[in-house]
């Protein structure tokens, strides 16, 4: 070769890839493409945040506009990860406020944010444009306040799920007047008051504004109001609750919805009064996404309201839609593509509603184009779960929790091996799945044979021996992560397959059967995994070896063991020449 | 009993050799393991008992005895089953979730309060939060706790007006609404609070510092 290609041609054909496998697949072609195409590279997500250093990031690539970092494992949300475990934002945030002045876009999942952090956000990234903090916590409104005062040019800013301390009410009207640029804004999880008149001038002078989603203390009364210098809105949260039913409220309510005339996407609804429910009418052919799972909506006004939903791509909805409606969401909503219905009793004992496998499998039935489930019901059968499968192969995300473990299938008093069986044979594109109810290591086999492309696996109070995780990590050849509580795993199976370890993201593991010696081993075996003991109860050493670890949490990375673990975790050893005993 | 190759017996009086009860083991308190365990409801002259105990009878909460032993709902609860997101618990009632801290043990939980409708309810499950391990079904048994006499630990809260108090002064409902936070102290450090009978207001110094 007597020429080399021009690297801004090169450069130009890359902006084009945004997949972040394809720039990876595109780094590895040659040295001189991997670093072109470092230099261009400017979004990076990290899956998890202990995976690699912020350093060793910012080496790799000098000129990222924007970074998603994700913390704490999932099984946080379930109280499963103790609270100080770690997940910190303020390293990453100090790291990059030295290296990209230019950032433009942070979003974060289950990390943990101080005021310090948001403040060096504020201050030192000039042209700062999206925050996202999905169920993150650590910061308060002082935090928020800053943000306000300072990002010139924020677009986005959203706080869903998370956790902030509300110490003050005004941090909104820290934006000042000249500012302009917000088109998204999510306060959901912000419990206390807010200055309203803050919030409505806010809204009124921001003109690209499309999503807005409000905390449940904002009246009713404010939102005719909200919507009207807001008509260009496109998402919408927001509560329904009033004290009184006031006809006037009423008709400027219906009013002000049906001037929103390209309202897509509808949330809140908490303590919404069913006669206000009416003024959403007109809007609801429109909708492609409704979420109803904060509102407490009995079955006949969800049916009177989803049946106009024609246009419905995605339902989350409290299990009160009942058997019923679900029927008649099959009936209506032919372009629904992702179903969830949560538990709205979930410690009862007793079934509080008349919820059962056949609304799903009317669904399954109806929705062509469903792809996408999560249920919590109180039984099921394997003919309902094989018929499911056989009427949508299309499947890609299933998540099943039926509410008592080790529920068998109510008909037959069998296992479900055989139902979850034919999930996994049937819908063969199936990249998450969740099980629940009794299962024995028989469903490990079905799902390490056919679930080729299963990328999450969650499990919990399943399986008989080591059999069982044998199966999942020799047969799912595309597992990314694997999170496990109560099941009879142990030794065995991890230490015979512990390369696959190094081809996942990684692995939880509670209540368990894995010994502190295995994981000691593992740790020795496997110097690129992390293999994190969590003991709440004292160091695994004052218990004999054999003894089993609480928590298990094991995950690949380039930086080592982590430097900001709690007094309960630990690395385990990867030389054991350094060890003393 | 010795422990078995790994299926260990936590409660096994072999395993009971490492422990002392006294502050040298980081565990948490109560996790000495030899199966003892405070018992909280002591401090608040409740008898909250697992579902083996003989005196259901004076357990307010199986009023509907039908001879099978299920026991309260709170105690039934496992740390994190069903997967639902504390956000998302359960809507039709309104949630008040708490942070729970124990002095010498290095995290917190959380509680809701809502969910509980009595005293005896809450310290049930607070007991169950941290007692030596979560319960475990592959045994195919339930943890059965001995209440301790004499215990350690005092269940207090951190009230609307920054005052730490001992659960159980006041009516239930006025607890709910009242409480900020929730602390299982050592008795010792206990002694200033506010005495059981006196009237709020009367009360000692709320240290914040304790």
């Amino acid at each position: 070769m007597g020429y080399s290609f021009p690297e801004e041609v090169l450069e130009h054909v890359l902006s084009f890839i945004d997949s972040d496998s394809d720039r990876n697949s595109v780094s590895l072609v040659c040295k001189s493409w991997h670093d072109i195409e470092r230099w261009c590279r400017r979004r990076l997500f990290v899956g998890n945040c202990y995976a690699v250093s912020p350093a060793i990031a910012i080496r790799r690539f000098p000129e990222l506009r924007s970074v998603s970092l994700k913390g704490k494992p999932h099984f946080a949300d379930f109280n499963l990860v103790p609270h100080e475990w770690g997940g910190y934002a303020y390293p990453w945030i100090a790291a990059f406020a030295e290296a990209y002045p230019w950032l433009e876009e942070l979003r974060l999942k289950r990390m943990v944010v101080s005021d310090e952090a948001l403040e060096l956000i504020a201050k030192k990234f000039k042209n700062f444009r999206v925050l996202v903090m999905y169920s993150c916590e650590g910061f308060s409104t002082d935090g928020l306040a800053t943000i306000a005062a300072n990002c010139r040019n924020l677009k986005e800013l959203d706080l869903s799920e998370s956790e902030v301390d509300d110490v003050s009410e005004n941090w909104l009207c820290q934006f000042p007047d000249s500012y302009t640029s917000l088109e998204s804004l999510n306060i959901t999880s912000l419990s206390s008051e807010i200055r309203f008149s803050g919030l409505e001038r806010l809204v009124g002078r921001c003109p690209n504004l499309k999503t807005l989603k409000l905390s449940h203390s904002v009246p009713l009364d404010l939102l005719p109001n909200l919507l009207q210098k807001a008509p260009q809105l496109v998402e919408l949260g927001s509560g329904l609750h009033t004290k009184e039913v006031h006809p006037d409220l009423y008709s400027k309510l219906a009013g002000a919805f049906s001037g929103c005339k390209g309202l897509k996407r509808l949330c809140g609804l908490w303590d919404v009064v069913p006669s206000y429910l009416p003024t959403l009418y007109p809007i609801c052919f429109g909708l492609t996404s409704l979420n109803l799972s904060d509102a407490p909506i009995q079955c006949p006004e969800l049916i009177k309201l989803v049946s106009q939903c024609q246009n419905l791509q995605r339902l989350w909805v409290l299990d009160y839609i009942e058997d019923t409606g679900l029927n008649a969401l099959a009936e209506s909503c032919k372009d629904l593509r992702e179903l969830r219905v949560f538990p709205s009793d979930p410690f009862g004992q007793e079934p509080n509603v008349s919820l059962t496998e056949q609304g799903l499998v009317s669904v399954s039935a109806g929705c062509p184009k469903l792809h996408s489930v999560l249920y919590f019901c109180r039984r099921m059968s394997n003919v309902a779960l094989s018929t499911i499968a056989r009427n949508r192969p299309n499947l890609t995300r299933f998540r099943l929790c039926i509410i008592e473990r080790f529920c068998p299938d109510y008909i037959t008093l069998e296992p479900l091996d055989v139902g979850f069986g034919a999930i996994v044979e049937h819908c063969k594109d199936l990249k998450r799945l969740s099980l629940s109810g009794l299962l024995t290591d028989r469903v490990f086999e079905y799902i390490g044979s056919h679930g080729k492309k299963l990328e999450m696996l969650s499990l919990a109070f399943a399986g008989d021996s080591d059999l069982g995780l044998h199966h999942v990590l020799s047969g799912c050849k595309s597992l990314r992560k694997l999170e496990i509580r109560d099941c009879p795993f142990g030794d065995k199976a991890l230490l015979e397959n512990a390369a696959k370890l190094e081809t996942m993201r990684s692995l939880w593991m509670s209540a368990c059967q894995v010994s502190y010696r295995a994981c000691k081993l593992l740790g020795q075996k496997m110097p690129r995994l992390n293999v994190e003991v969590i003991a709440e109860q004292g160091h695994p050493d004052l218990s004999p070896d054999e003894y089993p670890v609480e928590k298990l949490y094991i995950y690949r990375t380039v930086s080592g063991p982590r430097s900001d673990m709690p007094s309960f975790v630990w690395t385990m050893d990867k030389n054991p020449a350094l060890r003393s005993s | 009993m010795s422990p078995q190759l790994a299926k260990p017996s936590p409660e096994s009086s072999s395993a009971g050799l490492h422990f002392n009860d006294t502050e040298l083991t980081l565990g948490l308190p109560g996790a000495t393991k030899s199966g003892t365990k405070r018992g909280f409801s002591d401090t608040v002259d409740l008898n909250l008992r697992g579902p083996c105990n003989t005196d259901h009878a004076s357990n307010p909460s199986e009023n509907d005895v039908s001879g099978d032993s299920k026991p309260p709902p709170a105690k039934t609860q496992i740390v994190g089953w069903p997967p639902v997101k504390a956000s998302r618990k359960n809507v039709a009632k309104i949630s008040k979730y708490v942070k729970v801290a124990v002095d010498g043990a290095p995290y917190l939980r959380k509680v809701d309060l809502e969910m509980y409708g009595s005293y005896q309810q809450l310290l049930g499950s607070l007991e169950d939060m941290f007692s030596c391990f979560p319960i475990r079904n592959y045994l195919n048994e339930r943890k059965l706790m001995d209440p301790v006499k004499g215990s350690d630990y005092m269940p207090t809260y951190e009230d609307r007006d920054g005052d730490w108090m001992l659960v159980g002064d006041v009516p239930w409902k006025m607890f709910v609404e009242s409480c900020k936070r929730l602390r299982l102290m050592k008795s010792t450090e206990a002694i200033g609070l506010a005495p059981r009978a006196s009237q709020k207001c009367t009360s000692t110094s709320g240290s914040k510092s304790l």
